[in-house]
């Protein structure tokens, strides 16, 4: 077989290279050099995941979307009234969250999949808004605008409690995310995940050489619904609180910019658009809230005349210029 | 009764200002295919402006209007020619991208100069008070914005049915190809819609300053409804923005008087199931 052929090519793209181990290294680097900043770890890999959900429907499947937080916010409210309700065993929440927001996403998508372009967009932006809406109105079950009180989280296996300092949470968040980033590696690199890739780059090719193209985009979008359900159970569970930001369509953008600055369409630049977005705004935001917006706003605007495929697709770029060594 | 006739006339008044400010965007999308998120940016600005000279250099209501209607239709040539040009053939995602970073970056402006708070507005006595129509007496203000708003979409229909220059615009947005084939130079028109469809924004954003308050928020908080106009009615339409503003803006006064719990509901499930029965809107081409 020629080295180059197509399918070496794909397999070579399955391989796992050593470099990809790195974000794991950080993560465990991080548990003990930085104990200080767990809970912000947390923060950071419950977005990693968010974004990875993102990344399976607009950068491999191609939907532009401004509504993933509809998912992520099922996914925190069922994990939370499930916790309130019925058990406090954080496992069984995470299950509850990916199915709540599963079926969510099944029924949302099977409507509006068949939509394209502003129509696709504003139905998705409608979608979030009604669930924000109806979580404000039903304040019997959410809570309304006080957000969910008493949200309270058993020890993980019955055996690791959630302590003060979060270093269960951090562990239990990165356990989670590292079988979601083997789930979603798998996933894009299977016969699915390259059918989705080519009808992102030409649906009525791909329908016409016989891929049922609305059924896989379902799938995917169900199958990245669940994911973000999952971010959201985690972020309940961490924090043993939700509010209705959770639904809110800033949190709609800001997942969408943290993807776009890492690099959409591959898997890391979740990893490293969540990471860099979220240490920023711990680091400036706090001091200067206008500022970091302004700061947000003139980025994207730069990514996009300058730097389309994020900070992964600039490097990209610059490694290609340096001639390689045979 | 009563409440019927409140609810119809608040509603008509509310309309108006979403048609004014919406009706350019949807020329804009329906021509170029644009998503332009930051359109309500320019319906900020022209608030801003109008309140602005008002307040602190005692300018009259009816010229800071025209400022601002001027200024923001200036200020979108330049913006149109220097970022937007180079957008036009690039996918959704990067003109939603943009859009929304222009959106960030003028909140965050606006907010450094005039701060969290919205900006009030004084509007001439004349507009205040009540005035009589025969059968019963009306707000002035919201009466005002009623004529003023139909006078304007009369002048832009007649515009688009019955001049040169809505028959070149029509014709582009029906086909643009066949439209640059016959000589028509479609980016220099596009350039003129667009400057059009921002100073009536600002115009928009101006003359509702009272009912669509001017803060930092505004031009993310009522871009859903703006969209919400355009999508409905159909893009590159004039009538279908005006029906959708119409069905939008009565309809939500409706709810908020009826059933204010669950009035956001409402309207999102209302566009939800519009928008399945017609994808491309009441007016639009699929």
């Amino acid at each position: 077989m020629a080295v180059d052929s197509p399918v070496a090519q794909l397999i070579r793209a399955h391989r796992l290279r050593p470099i990809e181990l790195l974000p794991w290294v950080v993560a465990a680097a991080a548990y003990f050099l930085a104990s200080g900043y767990l809970p912000l770890g947390s923060q950071i890999m419950i977005m990693i995941l968010f974004a990875l959900s993102l990344d399976l429907v607009l950068g491999y499947a191609g939907i532009v979307t401004l509504g993933q937080a509809a998912f992520f916010g099922v996914g925190a409210y069922a994990a939370g009234i499930y916790s309130v309700h019925v058990s406090g065993e954080p496992l069984s929440g995470l299950i509850v969250g990916a199915a709540a927001a599963a079926i969510v996403g099944v029924v949302s998508g099977a409507i509006i999949l068949r939509t394209s372009g502003l129509t696709l967009l504003m139905l998705t932006l409608a979608i979030t808004s009604l669930l924000e809406a109806a979580a404000n109105d039903a304040t019997a079950i959410t809570g309304g605008n006080d957000g969910l009180q008493g949200v309270a989280i058993n020890p993980v296996l019955g055996l690791f409690d959630f302590d003060l300092y979060g270093r269960t949470a951090y562990l239990y968040c990165l356990a989670v995310l590292f079988i979601a980033w083997l789930f979603v590696r798998r996933l894009v690199h299977s016969p699915f995940g390259q059918s989705l890739v080519g009808i992102r780059e030409n649906a009525v090719r791909m329908h016409a050489i016989g891929t049922p193209v609305r059924h896989r985009l379902l799938t995917a979008y169900t199958i990245s619904a669940a994911l973000a359900g999952v971010a959201g159970a985690l972020l309940t569970q961490t924090t043993q609180f939700v509010g209705l930001t959770v639904l809110s369509f800033e949190r709609s953008g800001e997942i969408v910019i943290m993807l776009v600055l890492g690099g959409t369409g591959r898997i890391y630049g979740a990893f490293l658009g969540a990471a860099i977005y979220m240490i920023a705004q711990d680091q400036l935001a706090e001091a200067d809230p206008v500022f970091w917006d302004f700061w947000i706003g003139l980025l994207l605007v730069l990514i996009v005349l300058f730097a389309r495929g994020g900070i992964l697709g600039l490097m990209d770029r610059l490694l290609s210029m340096v001639p390689r060594r045979r | 009764m009563e409440a019927i006739v409140s609810i119809l006339f608040l509603g008509l008044a509310y309309a108006m200002i979403l048609y004014l400010i919406s009706v350019g965007l949807s020329v804009t999308m329906g021509l170029m295919g644009f998503i332009n998120l930051a359109h309500g940016v320019f319906a900020m600005a022209g608030g801003y402006i109008t309140v602005t000279l008002m307040n602190r250099c005692g300018v009259s209501f009816g010229v800071a209007l025209l400022v601002a209607c001027v200024g923001v239709a200036l200020l979108s040539i330049v913006l149109e020619r220097c970022l937007y040009a180079r957008l036009y053939g690039a996918g959704e995602l990067e003109q939603v991208l943009f859009t929304i970073g222009l959106v960030f970056m003028a909140v965050a402006v606006v907010r450094k100069i005039w701060g969290p708070l919205p900006q009030p507005i004084t509007v001439p006595p004349v507009l205040n008070g009540q005035i009589n129509l025969g059968f019963r007496s009306f707000p002035t203000y919201r009466t005002f914005l009623i004529a003023v708003g139909l006078v304007l979409t009369l002048a832009l229909w007649l515009g688009i049915e019955r001049t040169n220059f809505g028959a070149r615009l029509r014709a582009a947005v029906d086909n643009r190809r066949m439209a640059e084939s016959l000589g028509i130079n479609t980016g220099q028109l596009f350039t003129l819609s667009f400057a059009l469809g921002s100073g009536l924004a600002a115009l928009g954003g101006g003359l509702g300053a009272d009912i669509l308050a001017i803060d930092p928020g505004y031009a993310m908080e009522y871009l859903v409804y703006f969209l919400m106009v355009v999508a409905v009615g159909g893009l590159g339409s004039i009538r279908g923005p005006f029906v959708a503003a119409l069905l939008l803006g009565i309809g939500d006064t409706a709810c908020k008087y009826l059933v204010p719990q669950l009035g956001a509901f409402f309207i999102y499930l209302a566009m939800i199931a519009l928008l399945l029965w017609r994808p491309a809107g009441l007016f639009g081409r699929s």
